[in-house]
């Protein structure tokens, strides 16, 4: 089994849409929705939930004012100031350390699980799929990404299906290395724009830096051409294969507004190009290893 | 005033919105908080002045007192220690500064260093004062290295936060103290579901908001209408244009090329400020 992740650094580019097209041409995969916090692969997708987790990210202090003595030692020991003088918690800022609970002289604080959102396992018309919802102004999403993709890993060696398709999240921080751990690629879609090519420069150093092979995409290559010619230099200097060069074509948003991937939805020219690039990365897929 | 101009989905035009209002406005201090990917800059070409890092408090174990007991990696919620037969292993980039391994430790064997983890920038352009944040590579965590920079906020200026994508820990951590929070978006299935995602996150902080409609004439009428449904203001339109697009490409703040948007910018900001004020 061979796990892909669709990443970007920036937002915008076209994962979804391109993972969403992915998941319409491979036969035999599971879907992994991890931009947890923001996630729209369903809504093409559109996952029928078979099973339901609950997620339990950090544990959240609970203050038991009655028994408080008011000595503030849990006050002046958070680093994260997550209580305040009067001594309520912030629930916002509190990220579940158990300090506060270790100095209370009296015993007053305890350390109590927090729901943070909830983990799915679903079916599509393209196969399983898993994804989640993390419950509003809720953190830890590098903890709910790894649910995520456990679960689709569970499924997949249980259905024996030849490939994981993750559908990443922007940036490169949490989130990111946790939806890339362990994968055999990343595809990092880019545009020509110069933001898009600040932000693939930064994510494909943290692909090198988890020592992950990475191919790209450079998406709405025709909107600068000169930028695109920039993203191809780039690449060749670095050895970074490009595996698919995608004209700027308002399909893309048909498509998503008609809920469908853009392979069911034309048979045009970018369904074309999509289909040469996944015929690429399969290949890049099995061979490595 | 701290105006958040923030949006959940990626790509929708934060920094677009943020860098433009900044050149429309005197006096305004901007502040790049996309610490994962900061793009500011390539649009404001500021010039830098100064870089500091930002470092986080991470624990080193004395060798000589530890005997292994167990007791701080037991403690450690995120497992950044790890107790092995004569050894300690410390994962730094796990560990969030709490200090729990350095009080539970019986034998005082735990001592903090400091480790850099990003820095933050600070520069300018014409009236503009700016800041920004990078998170170095292979960094987890935002969140530190973002209340480093919020430290920099000048509430003397007009402020305005320029927020990352999504609507988890870094987000929350931009808008946190905001006054306002203009969230951007754009009228397709995809922006419109986490324009939603962000209203919710908005509501819960009760921060007073509106909306921005990016790329319009792009999709459909679905984030019109839900706005109209949910009373939430739109306040400003930027249509879908080939040549805003291609300035975009370039780096070039539209602003800057097409000079009638300047007094809408400010307009906006106006309005804003006289909500906030009431």
């Amino acid at each position: 089994m061979k796990q892909l992740a669709v990443i970007s650094g920036k937002g915008g580019t076209g994962k979804t849409s391109i993972t969403a097209a992915f998941a319409a041409l491979s036969k035999n995969a599971v879907l992994a929705d991890c931009d947890v916090d923001a996630a729209d692969l369903h809504l093409i997708l559109k996952p029928r939930i078979k099973k339901t987790m609950k997620f339990q990210g950090l544990k959240i202090a609970s203050i038991d004012q009655t028994l408080c003595i008011d000595c503030k030692k849990c006050y002046d020991s958070c680093r994260f100031h997550a209580i305040d003088e009067e001594i309520h918690l912030i629930k916002e800022s509190c990220e579940g350390c158990g300090v506060c609970a270790y100095v209370c002289p009296v015993d007053a604080i305890r350390m109590v699980g927090r729901d943070s959102g909830f983990a799915y396992l679903s079916e599509t018309r393209f196969g399983p799929m898993a994804h989640a919802v993390l419950t509003t102004a809720e953190e830890a999403s590098g903890k709910l990404v790894t649910l995520v993709r456990n679960t689709a890993f569970d499924i997949a060696k249980q259905k024996k299906k030849e490939f994981i398709l993750i559908d990443g999240p922007p940036g490169i921080g949490c989130p990111v290395i946790a939806s890339i751990t362990g994968v055999n690629l990343v595809l990092i879609v880019t545009e020509p724009t110069l933001s898009a090519i600040h932000d693939l420069e930064r994510v494909m150093g943290v692909a090198q830096h988890f020592h992950i092979p990475a191919v790209v995409c450079i998406n709405k290559s025709s909107i600068n051409s000169e930028n695109t010619s920039k993203i191809e230099e780039y690449c060749k200097k670095n050895n970074i294969p490009i595996v698919g060069k995608l004209p700027y074509d308002t399909t893309i948003t048909q498509a998503m507004i008609h809920e469908q991937s853009v392979i069911e939805f034309s048979d045009g020219i970018l369904s074309h190009d999509i289909r040469e690039m996944w015929s690429k990365i399969r290949e890049v897929l099995t061979q490595n290893g | 005033m701290i105006l958040a101009v923030a949006s959940g989905k990626g790509g929708t035009g934060k920094t677009t919105v943020a860098v433009n209002l900044a050149l429309s406005l005197e006096m305004s201090q901007l502040v790049d908080c996309d610490v994962e990917e900061p793009n500011v800059n390539i649009f404001l070409k500021a010039t830098m002045d100064t870089h500091e890092h930002v470092t986080v408090d991470t624990p080193t174990i004395n060798v000589k007192k530890c005997d292994y007991c167990g007791k701080c990696a037991d403690f450690c919620m995120y497992h950044a220690l790890a107790v092995v037969p004569k050894n300690v292993l410390v994962f730094p980039e796990l560990c969030h500064s709490c200090r729990g391994c350095a009080l539970v430790c019986p034998r005082d064997a735990i001592r903090w260093k400091k480790r850099i983890i990003g820095t933050i920038d600070h520069g300018t352009h014409g009236t503009v004062d700016f800041y920004q944040g990078v998170l170095n590579i292979g960094e987890a965590m935002a969140v530190p290295l973002l209340r480093s920079l919020k430290k920099k906020i000048d509430t003397t200026k007009h402020v305005i936060l320029d927020a990352p994508p999504g609507t988890a820990c870094p987000v929350i951590e931009t808008i946190r103290g905001s006054d306002y929070c203009l969230l951007v978006t754009e009228p397709t299935l995809f922006g419109f579901h986490d324009l939603k995602l962000m209203v919710d996150v908005v509501r819960h902080t009760a921060i007073p908001f509106g909306v921005i409609i990016n790329r319009d004439g792009i999709g459909n009428q679905i984030v019109e209408q839900y706005c109209q449904k949910e009373k939430i203001p739109i306040l400003m339109k930027i249509p879908h244009s080939n040549e805003i697009a291609h300035l975009y490409s370039q780096g070039i703040p539209f602003v800057e090329r097409m000079a009638n948007w300047r007094p809408k910018f400010n307009t906006l900001f106006q309005q804003i400020h006289e909500e906030v004020s009431r």
